[in-house]
């Protein structure tokens, strides 16, 4: 049985208090083959991943079952009440959802905003409106969290083992990763792409 | 009246729409998407959506610019709403007016903001109107088919 389930299709948690932009990105993301759950706040994304909005440090036990296994979060930075920079720190402070990829979007092209968003642990900030060719970017910061998931179990179940996986192999012995995606030491954080907003 | 009728009507209602600016590259992504994703429906959605927020919030900022004082943060943060959904539905026309306005708030100037609400209103109206005749004539197309 493949231990890296490439069959099901991805699944897509997308944060937007606007309802057209909303529906905009429920077809984007479905047209790109990704299971979409849409909400239209924070609080509401927080709920849906398990966690409470004052208690962020519980660790949800349902965050990675199954039914309600998020790959990804995209959310809208300008909202009433949490904006999307509050819920990235709240996912980022939650030992259950830190590993989510999140992708920040904003009408705004502001390079402070953007920074502190990347600088916060946003993988990607899409200017909106968003088009279709930015949902490519979507499957690599999937992929790239779910390696280190896989590798970080497989660390800690067998210290000296290299079995190889379906993920680019991290051979944590060698530092000769033809990706260079991922490293033995760090956390992923190296992003060729991350402080490099989309052109329109 | 014949299908091919309908459409070449249908088309000369898109074509002046893209070339009096009302649209832009965006209103065309949506009908790309529409296409792509074999989803009919899409673009009367959004459209629909749109244009009920953009009703919405236009009454808003009627009202926060009638009173007294006029709290003109909460008016900019409408403002920005509608300049946010008009871009993501390809609305140029309003996004742009909505751009200008967003200055007239941050000027706090309330003769300019309530001309801009008058200048933004029509255009709404305006676009509200051929989208409205676009999707009829989908919808007359469609029963021919």
């Amino acid at each position: 049985m493949a231990v890296v389930a490439t069959e099901t299709p991805f699944h897509v948690l997308a944060v937007d208090d606007s309802l057209p932009d909303r529906k905009l990105i429920e077809r984007l993301l479905k047209t790109s083959s990704f299971q979409v759950t849409t909400v239209d706040s924070g609080s509401k994304a927080l709920q849906f991943l398990g966690i409470h909005d004052d208690d962020a440090s519980t660790v949800s036990v349902h965050a990675h079952q199954l039914d309600v296994a998020v790959n990804l979060i995209i959310t809208d930075y300008c909202m009433p009440g949490m904006t999307g920079y509050d819920l990235l720190k709240k996912i980022k402070e939650s030992s259950s959802l830190r590993d989510i990829p999140v992708v920040i979007m904003s009408s705004e092209n502001i390079p402070s905003r953007i920074n502190r968003c990347l600088e916060e642990g946003a993988d990607e900030f899409f200017l909106k409106p968003v088009r279709l060719s930015d949902m490519s970017k979507l499957k690599p910061h999937i992929l790239k969290s779910r390696c280190r998931d896989h590798y970080q179990q497989e660390q800690q179940h067998q210290q000296s083992d290299s079995n190889s996986n379906d993920c680019s192999n991290p051979t944590n012995k060698s530092s000769s990763d033809s990706t260079g995606k991922r490293k033995a030491e760090d956390n992923g954080e190296i992003l060729p792409q991350k402080n490099r907003p989309r052109h329109s | 009246m014949a299908a091919a009728a309908l459409r070449e009507q249908l088309n000369a209602l898109l074509s002046s729409m893209f070339a009096s600016g009302l649209v832009d590259d965006q209103f065309q992504q949506l009908q790309m998407l529409q296409e792509d994703g074999g989803t009919p429906g899409f673009v009367a959605e959004v459209v629909t959506l749109f244009c009920d927020d953009a009703d919405r919030i236009i009454s808003e900022l009627a009202a926060l610019l009638e009173q007294p004082i006029v709290d003109f943060d909460k008016v900019d943060a409408y403002v920005h709403q509608l300049k946010g959904s008009s871009a993501s539905v390809g609305a140029q026309k309003v996004k742009f007016t909505c751009m200008q306005f967003r200055q007239l708030c941050q000027d706090k100037n309330r003769d300019g903001c309530i001309m801009a609400l008058a200048v933004v209103r029509n255009e709404f109206y305006d676009l509200r109107n051929k989208f409205q005749t676009m999707l009829q004539l989908e919808q007359q197309i469609q029963a021919q088919q």
